[in-house]
C-alpha cells in the first residue's frame, strides 16, 4: 500500500520534474490521490479535505527537490503532518493518587477487556486497581468483568440486582478507597451515542464518582461514525483519552485521526489483541504510517532493537551465511523471537506480511510448536546441539522421551534444522530485502516444511537481517 | 409480514433521516448545482458506502444533470436509489431450512460484532415462528461468554448446549449436534468466539468445528454467517473476504443499525464479494432482528416516502 501511495503519487507528479516551485496546479493530481486514501482509510471526509487543505499550505510555493521525487516529498510532508496532528496532546494518564478512570463507548469496543489491560498495567507501576461493574445490561457482563479481574488478581466490586448505575459505582467508590486501593477503574455498559437515556446514565455516573480520567474505547476499523460518537460522548462526558482497540487486525485506522481532529482529545493506548498483555502506549508515528498504510515499520525496527542483542545477533548472522548453524544457534534464537513478543505480531507490523503471517500460521500454534522444538533441544547434551550430525537413531529416541515428544518430531525437527542450513547458505549476502524473504518462505513451503513449523525459521531469516530491512 | 416492515423502517428510520438530514438540502432543494453534488458525495461518504459505489452514484447523477440542467433534488434520490437498488441485485439471502434433521446455522465474525446476541435473537425469533431451536455455546475462550448465552437462553427459554470454559469449541459443536438431533431440534445456531480474520489459528478452529459436524451431516453447517459491526468503515470488506476465503461464508448479518451509522459497509462487501445479506441487527432486545430486503433498505437510505 505505501508502495502504492507512493507509486500512485509518482505518476501523478512525473510532470513535475523540471519544475521548480510545487503548485496547486501542479498537485491536484496527487492530492486526489491522497484524499482517496484517507478516505479508503476510513479518515471521515471533512477531516479528509481539511487535512489536504493543509498539507496543500506546507506544500504550495516549496522548491522542488532534486535528491528525491516530487513524490517522494509530498508523502514525508503528509506524514510529518499526519503525525503531528496524530500526537498533539500527552498520551499520559493523570499522575493523581487515587485515579479514578472511568470508561465508555459503543458496544463491543472493547471496555471491558481494556479495564483490564490497563489495570494491569498500572499495577507494575505500584498501584493498587480496584475494578467497579457498572454494566448492568449485557448479559454476564459483570461475569466478564469478575473473570478478567481474576486473571489479574485485582479486586472487583459488583452489585447485582440493581440497575441503579450511578449508586453502585458511588459504593464501589467507597469500598475500594476502604480497601486502600488507589486505582479505580469503571467498566461501563457499551450504549449508542444517540441513547439520550443510557448517556445521561454515564453523566449521573460521572458526576457521582468524579472520574480523573474518562477514556472513549473505540474499535479501530470503525468508519465514519467515529466522528459523531467521539463528539457526542466528548460533550457528555468530556473525554480525556481515547483507547483505539483491535489494532492486532489489519484495519487502517484513519478513525483515529478523525477523532483526534474533531475533539482535540489526544489518543493515549491502543488495543493489540485479546490477552490482557496486549496493550501499549499510542504511539502516532506508527499510527500515521498505517493510515497511509506504510505498515509498521517503525515499530518493527525499535521493538527488534530493543529484544535484540546486536552482537549475538551479528554473530549468528555470520555463523549462518557460514553455513555453521546449530542447535545451539537455534535455541538462541527462539529466545530472541520470544523477547520480541508473539510472532504474528511481528509478522503483521511488516507492510504486506500481515496477510502472510496469517497464511502462514504464524502466530499461537507457531509459538506452542516452537516451545515444543525448544523441549527438544533442551533434552540434546551440549555436544549434541553443536554437532547435530551425532544424532543417530538411539539419541533420537532417548531425547523424544526425555523431552515428552514423539520420535517423529525430533526427526522433523532435525530435518527442518537441516533445511534451515542449506537454505542460509543459499541466502548468502540475500536475505536483506522482502522479497527474498517471500521467496524464501514459498521456497521453504514448496520444499515440504510445515508452515506450522516455522518456529526456528522466523527467527532465521528475519530476525538477524532486521536491521538491514530496506522498504 | 406488517410489524417486520415496521420495525424495519423504525429501526433505520434514524439512518433515513440522517442521510436525509445531509442529503436532504438536496433532495429539497428546487435545482442542482456543482455543490450539491459535491454534498451528495459527501453523504455518500458518510454512510461508508465506500469509494467505488460513491463515486459510480455521483458519476451518474452529474451524467443526468449534464443532459437536464432542470435535474432536482427529488431526481437525485431517485438516481441514487437505483444506482445502490442496482448495485444489491440478488442480495437477499434466506434461510432454506432443511426436512428431518436439524438445519446449522453458524454465526461468526470478528470480536465484539455481536455474534452472541444474535444467537440469541435467532433462537428467539425461530421460536416465536414456530420452530423448536437449540443453541450452542461454542465460544469457550472470552471471559464470561458461556454465562453470556447461558443467561440469554434461560431469559428466552430456549435449549442450550455449553461446554466448559477453555474446552475445545469443536467438540462442544459435536456435542450440540448430536442432542439437537437427539431432542428433536429442528435449527441449530452455533455462537462461535470472536476471532479476528488475521489470525490464523484462530480460523483453524472454525475449519475444524466445521469439520465435526461435517461427521454428523456432510452439509453442515448449512449456513455460515459472518456478523458484522455496521458501524465498522472498510475493514468489513477485508474480513468478510479473509472469512469467505479461509472459512468459506454463505451470507452476511449486519448489526447495530440502529445507531446513525447506515451500514454501508454491506454494499461493498456485496459489491465485491456477493455474499448475500440474511438480516440487520437494530438493537440490544431479541426482537431487534429483521430479515433484510434490498427494497426496505434503498428507501430508508435515499428517504423515500414513509408510507409507500
Ligand atoms: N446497539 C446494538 N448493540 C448490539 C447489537 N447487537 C449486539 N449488540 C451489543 O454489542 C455488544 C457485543 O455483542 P455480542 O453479541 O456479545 O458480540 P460477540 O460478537 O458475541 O462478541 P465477542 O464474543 O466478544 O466477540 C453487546 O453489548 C451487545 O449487546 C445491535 O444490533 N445494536
Ligand atoms: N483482537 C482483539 N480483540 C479485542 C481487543 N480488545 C477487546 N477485544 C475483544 O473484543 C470483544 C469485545 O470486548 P469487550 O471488552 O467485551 O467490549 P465491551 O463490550 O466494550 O466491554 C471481546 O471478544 C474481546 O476479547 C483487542 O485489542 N484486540
Ligand atoms: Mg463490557
Ligand atoms: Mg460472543
Amino acid at each position: 500500500m505505501f508502495e502504492s501511495l507512493t507509486d500512485k503519487l509518482t505518476n501523478a507528479m512525473r510532470h513535475l520534474r523540471g519544475t521548480a516551485k510545487l503548485s496547486e496546479e501542479n498537485m491536484a493530481e496527487a492530492l486526489k490521490e491522497v484524499r482517496a486514501a484517507l478516505l479508503s482509510a476510513d479518515v471521515h471526509f471533512k477531516v479528509a479535505r481539511a487535512f489536504i487543505e493543509r498539507v496543500k499550505e506546507k506544500c504550495v510555493g516549496q522548491d522542488v527537490l532534486k535528491t528525491v521525487t516530487p513524490g517522494q516529498q509530498i508523502i514525508k510532508i503528509i506524514n510529518d503532518e499526519l503525525t503531528a496532528l496524530l500526537g498533539e496532546g500527552s498520551t499520559e494518564l493523570s499522575k493523581k493518587k487515587p485515579l479514578k478512570i472511568m470508561m465508555v463507548g459503543l458496544q463491543g469496543g472493547g471496555k471491558t477487556t481494556t479495564s483490564a489491560k490497563l489495570a494491569k498495567a498500572l499495577k507494575k507501576d505500584g498501584y493498587k486497581p480496584h475494578l467497579v461493574a457498572c454494566d448492568v445490561y449485557r448479559p454476564a457482563a459483570i461475569d466478564q468483568l469478575e473473570t478478567v479481574a481474576r486473571q489479574i488478581d485485582v479486586p472487583c466490586f459488583a452489585k447485582r440486582g440493581t440497575p441503579d448505575v450511578p449508586a453502585i459505582g458511588e459504593e464501589g467508590l467507597r469500598v475500594a478507597t476502604a480497601s486502600g486501593d488507589d486505582l479505580i477503574i469503571f467498566d461501563t455498559a457499551g450504549r449508542l451515542q444517540i441513547d439520550e437515556q443510557l448517556i445521561d446514565e454515564i453523566k449521573e455516573l460521572k458526576r457521582r464518582v468524579n472520574p480523573d480520567e474518562v477514556l472513549l474505547v473505540v474499535d479501530g476499523a470503525i468508519g465514519q461514525e467515529a466522528v459523531n460518537v467521539a463528539k457526542t460522548f466528548n460533550e457528555a462526558v468530556q473525554l480525556t483519552g481515547i483507547v483505539m482497540t483491535k489494532l492486532d487486525g489489519d484495519a487502517r485506522g484513519g478513525a483515529a485521526l478523525s477523532m483526534k481532529e474533531i475533539t482535540e482529545v489526544p489518543i493515549k493506548f491502543a488495543g493489540t489483541g485479546e490477552k490482557l498483555d496486549d496493550f501499549d502506549v499510542f504511539h502516532p508515528d506508527r499510527m500515521a504510517s498505517r493510515i497511509l498504510g506504510m505498515g509498521d515499520v517503525v515499530s518493527l525496527v525499535e521493538k527488534a532493537q530493543e529484544s535484540i542483542d546486536e552482537k549475538d545477533a551479528a554473530n549468528m548472522a555470520e555463523r549462518m551465511m557460514a553455513g555453521d548453524f546449530n542447535f545451539e544457534d537455534m535455541l538462541k534464537q527462539f529466545s530472541q523471537i520470544k523477547k520480541l513478543g508473539s510472532m504474528s505480531s511481528i509478522m503483521g507490523m511488516l507492510p504486506g506480511m500481515g496477510k502472510m503471517a496469517g497464511n502462514m500460521g504464524m502466530d499461537d500454534k507457531a509459538e506452542k510448536q516452537m516451545k515444543r522444538s525448544e523441549a527438544i533441544i533442551l533434552s540434546m547434551t551440549k555436544v549434541e546441539r553443536q554437532k547435530p550430525q551425532l544424532l543417530n537413531s538411539s539419541r533420537r529416541t532417548r531425547i523424544a522421551r526425555g523431552s515428552g515428544t514423539k520420535l517423529a518430531e525430533v526427526n522433523q525437527l532435525i530435518k527442518q534444522h537441516m533445511q534451515m542450513k542449506k537454505m542460509m547458505k543459499k541466502m548468502q549476502g540475500g536475505g536483506k530485502k522482502m522479497g527474498n524473504m517471500k521467496k524464501m518462505m514459498k521456497q521453504m513451503k514448496a520444499s515440504g516444511m510445515d508452515p506450522n513449523q516455522m518456529g526456528g525459521m522466523g527467527g532465521g531469516a528475519g530476525m538477524p537481517n532486521l536491521d538491514n530491512l530496506k522498504f | 409480514m406488517l410489524s417486520i416492515f415496521k420495525k424495519f423502517k423504525d429501526g433505520l428510520a434514524k439512518s433515513a433521516k440522517s442521510i436525509a438530514e445531509k442529503t436532504g438540502g438536496i433532495f429539497g432543494r428546487k435545482k442542482l448545482d456543482a455543490s450539491t453534488i459535491e454534498e451528495l458525495e459527501e453523504a455518500l461518504f458518510a454512510s461508508d458506502f465506500g469509494y467505488e459505489t460513491t463515486e459510480e452514484i455521483v458519476e451518474e447523477t452529474q451524467k443526468a444533470y449534464k443532459k437536464d440542467k432542470d435535474l432536482r433534488g427529488k431526481d437525485v434520490a431517485a438516481i441514487g436509489s437505483s444506482v445502490l437498488k442496482r448495485v444489491l441485485e440478488g442480495s437477499e439471502g434466506r434461510i432454506q431450512f432443511v426436512e428431518g434433521s436439524p438445519t446449522v446455522i453458524c454465526l461468526i465474525g470478528v470480536n465484539g460484532s455481536g455474534k452472541t446476541t444474535t444467537t440469541a435473537k435467532l433462537g428467539y425469533q425461530y421460536k416465536q415462528d414456530g420452530r423448536n431451536p437449540m443453541v450452542a455455546a461454542c465460544d469457550t475462550f472470552r471471559a464470561a461468554a458461556i454465562e453470556q448465552l447461558k443467561e440469554w437462553s434461560s431469559r428466552l427459554g430456549l435449549d442450550i448446549i455449553a461446554g466448559q470454559h477453555g474446552a475445545d469449541s469443536a467438540a462442544v459443536a459435536f456435542d450440540a449436534y448430536q442432542a439437537a438431533k437427539a431432542r428433536g431440534h429442528d435449527t441449530l445456531i452455533i455462537d462461535t468466539a470472536g476471532r479476528l480474520h488475521t489470525k490464523s489459528n484462530l480460523m483453524d478452529e472454525l475449519a475444524k468445528i466445521r469439520r465435526v459436524l461435517q461427521k454428523h451431516d456432510e452439509a453442515a453447517p448449512h449456513y455460515s454467517l459472518l456478523v458484522v459491526d455496521g458501524s465498522l468503515g472498510s475493514n468489513s470488506i477485508e474480513q468478510a473476504r479473509v472469512f469467505n476465503e479461509k472459512f468459506g461464508l454463505d451470507g452476511l448479518v449486519v448489526t447495530k443499525l440502529d445507531g446513525t451509522s447506515r451500514g454501508g459497509a454491506l454494499v461493498g462487501i456485496y459489491r465485491e464479494l456477493k455474499l448475500p445479506i440474511f438480516f440487520l441487527g437494530f438493537g440490544e432486545k431479541p426482537e431487534d432482528l429483521q430479515e433484510y430486503r434490498v427494497d426496505n433498505y434503498v428507501d430508508a437510505i435515499f428517504g423515500a416516502d414513509e408510507e409507500e
